[in-house]
């Protein structure tokens, strides 16, 4: 337990002094209020809104950890969003709607995992394939309309709340619980993170690493389901143009920031879901200290360069070095003064 | 017998002559990107069906090379005229001037180029100045002498119908000291966006207690924010009034629910401008003038706005 603090204390602190940045610009940020048996407030609306990042976040971690990285989580939310909808269009109801777009995006998943692992296409390669052929297909099963829908079951997923808690706050925090838990109670972590530090080796000490690369792309591609089902949900249609466009970057981004190696190896799913947060928290932020809009893209990349910064391994070092030559100085100098 | 065989004959060669004098109108498309071109594109085919125009349709499919292609080939095919909604501004004039040179009148639907205007012979818009400047005078006569507080949501940072459409509200609402833009930010002209920057908005001021009116410069952030009006507990159209731009059937949808309270209209129906200019020009040469600008006009809830759903529906939108 303490391990775990001690790994995502550095994003915790980042979140902590980023609520402090945003408070001090706009006063009410803490702020939390019950109204109509719902939590209002913009801590409740950065952990609503960051769902589909976070829940992209969890697979990419995965995807990350076998060395490997999966670029067309947002297209697949956009898919897994066209088929949601016109299944609901349709008529079929909220249950074939969900089993449906959770299928779509398993699909996707399974065809990632083949291409990298048994067609052995390098990840970037093969996900890109995904990414830019994706939206073709959401657009011909919305026919390039906004498909949308009034079944309030369904939207209930993306903007309903339980216990005054928003659904898809309860969905990420859940998904990602469970994907920690399944991985570090059971060995699958350790054997992901054997493949990704070196597939030859794990595949010879008996690891399935064809397998493994497989499931773990099926696990990303259901995760950017589950995304694409909140955002879908959340404003009751499919925009196969627009819906997860570029998030796949920012899901990256939540990985990176979670303080995980992009090569592969050992990952935590908690820091990339903290890395999510972080990036929701710049991005409201941002909304309500009401800058002029020109400026979003510059505040946003500031702040994630100086973040990635202060994690850096090489100058943290660099800085424990400089720290070591001054006390060294200090003492040689306290030498001389006693002499 | 043989007289009215004869006759039919020359009624039906007649016939022939005159479908054989049908004008081919190619029509070069930039691609289907959204809900809007789709519409663009029916409507066009519609009017060339109404008025006997033979049209042949080209999807460039976001490419300019394309469409440089399919103008190729309408000028090698010795089409009457040429439409084209160009993707890009720059790089016309070769294919210009070769249409040009071809004898075969050039109309630009919706979008410009930087070429030099003797080489086609109209552009066919609207003023996206103008359509903010209607929104603006909408709210400006409905709120009278009230105080009122508008949040604004831009499209996408630094896009000509962003920066066109806010200084056109900014015109409309110009000499009125008790309307005031309190926040203004980007929602890339998409709903989802549209709906996550109007919560911050409403946390921001007091609940959305404080904001008077919405104003965004495209009506399908102005469906996502209505949705997020709707969830923090207040009454879109009647608590915070909702002026938006581009009338796409959703937004009447909205209106004939009382939760949006106008919009204005960028037409999709450019061709029906175009073949007016074209089909004077064939007649005797007439030119048009150089920018044909289209109605803004400006629909509120007295509009029948159930019946204007049921009319656009199935435009593709």
């Amino acid at each position: 337990m303490m391990r775990s603090l001690k790994r995502v204390a550095p994003q915790l602190l980042t979140l902590v002094v980023l609520a402090a940045l945003v408070s001090w610009f706009f006063p009410g940020f803490l702020r939390i209020e019950l109204t109509d048996g719902r939590l209002v407030g913009p801590v409740i609306d950065i952990l609503k809104r960051g769902a589909p990042v976070a829940l992209l976040a969890v697979g990419m971690t995965l995807v990350v950890a076998t060395g490997g990285i999966d670029l067309s989580v947002g297209t697949v939310m956009a898919i897994t969003g066209a088929v949601a909808a016109s299944a609901l269009v349709s008529g079929w109801g909220v249950p074939v709607a969900l089993v449906l777009a959770m299928g779509a995006g398993l699909a996707a998943g399974f065809w990632n995992g083949c291409l990298v692992s048994v067609l052995g296409i390098q990840p970037i390669v093969a996900t890109l394939i995904l990414m830019t052929a994706g939206r073709g297909i959401a657009q011909l099963i919305t026919e390039g309309r906004i498909l949308t829908f009034t079944d309030t079951g369904f939207g209930f997923l993306g903007s309903g709340s339980l216990m005054g808690i928003p659904v898809p706050t309860l969905l990420w925090v859940s998904t990602a619980v469970l994907v920690a838990l399944l991985m570090r109670r059971t060995a699958l972590g350790l054997l992901i993170e054997a493949v990704g530090v070196n597939r030859r080796a794990s595949a010879l000490a008996g690891v399935n690493a064809r397998g493994l690369i497989i499931v773990v792309y099926m696990a990303s591609g259901l995760c950017a389901a589950l995304a694409g089902i909140i955002a879908t949900a959340d404003i009751r249609g499919a925009d196969a143009n627009n819906a997860g466009l570029w998030l796949e970057l920012d899901a990256i981004l939540a990985v990176v920031i979670g303080g995980n190696s992009l090569l592969g190896g050992r990952f935590s799913i908690a820091a990339a879901v903290l890395g999510a947060m972080i990036i929701q928290t710049i991005n409201t932020g941002i909304l309500l200290a009401g800058f002029p809009s020109e400026y979003n893209l510059v505040i946003k990349a500031v702040l994630v360069l100086a973040i990635l910064m202060i994690q850096s391994p090489h100058l943290a070092s660099e800085w424990a070095l400089i720290r070591l030559q001054a006390e060294r100085r200090r003492t040689v100098r306290g030498q001389e003064g006693t002499r | 017998m043989t007289f009215k065989t004869l006759m039919m004959t020359t009624a039906a060669t007649l016939g022939l002559t005159v479908a054989a004098q049908a004008q081919t109108v190619g029509f070069s498309q930039i691609g289907s990107e959204s809900g809007w071109r789709a519409a663009e594109t029916t409507l066009t085919r519609q009017q060339a069906e109404e008025r006997g125009i033979d049209l042949k349709f080209s999807d460039a499919q976001q490419k300019q090379e394309n469409q440089i292609a399919a103008m190729r080939n309408f000028i090698a095919q010795g089409v009457d005229a040429i439409l084209i909604a160009p993707v890009v501004a720059t790089g016309w004039d070769s294919v210009l001037e070769e249409a040009k040179e071809a004898e075969i009148p050039v109309v630009l639907l919706d979008r410009r180029v930087d070429s030099s205007d003797d080489l086609y012979l109209t552009a066919v818009g609207s003023d996206l100045v103008h359509e903010g400047e209607v929104a603006g005078q909408w709210l400006a006569e409905t709120v009278g002498d009230a105080e009122c507080r508008v949040v604004e949501l831009q499209g996408t940072t630094g896009s000509s119908p962003a920066i066109d459409r806010k200084t056109g509200f900014e015109t409309g609402i110009a000499g009125h000291d008790n309307i005031e833009i309190v926040r203004s930010q980007t929602a890339d002209f998409t709903r989802s966006v549209g709906k996550e920057v109007m919560e911050s908005f409403l946390q921001a001021e007091n609940g959305g207690a404080d904001i008077c009116a919405l104003y965004a410069h495209n009506d399908d952030m102005a469906v996502g924010a209505i949705q997020a009006i709707k969830e923090a507990g207040l009454k879109p159209g009647e608590d915070i009034l909702v002026v938006s731009i581009d009338a796409v059937p959703d937004i009447f949808k909205a209106m004939a629910d009382g939760e949006a309270n106008a919009t204005v209209e960028l037409t999709p129906n450019m061709a029906d401008p175009a073949f007016d200019a074209l089909e004077a020009y064939w007649k005797d040469g007439t030119l048009p003038p150089k920018f044909i600008q289209t109605d803004s006009a400006l629909y509120t809830q007295d509009d029948d706005p159930a019946g204007e759903y049921e009319a656009r529906k199935d435009l593709g939108y």
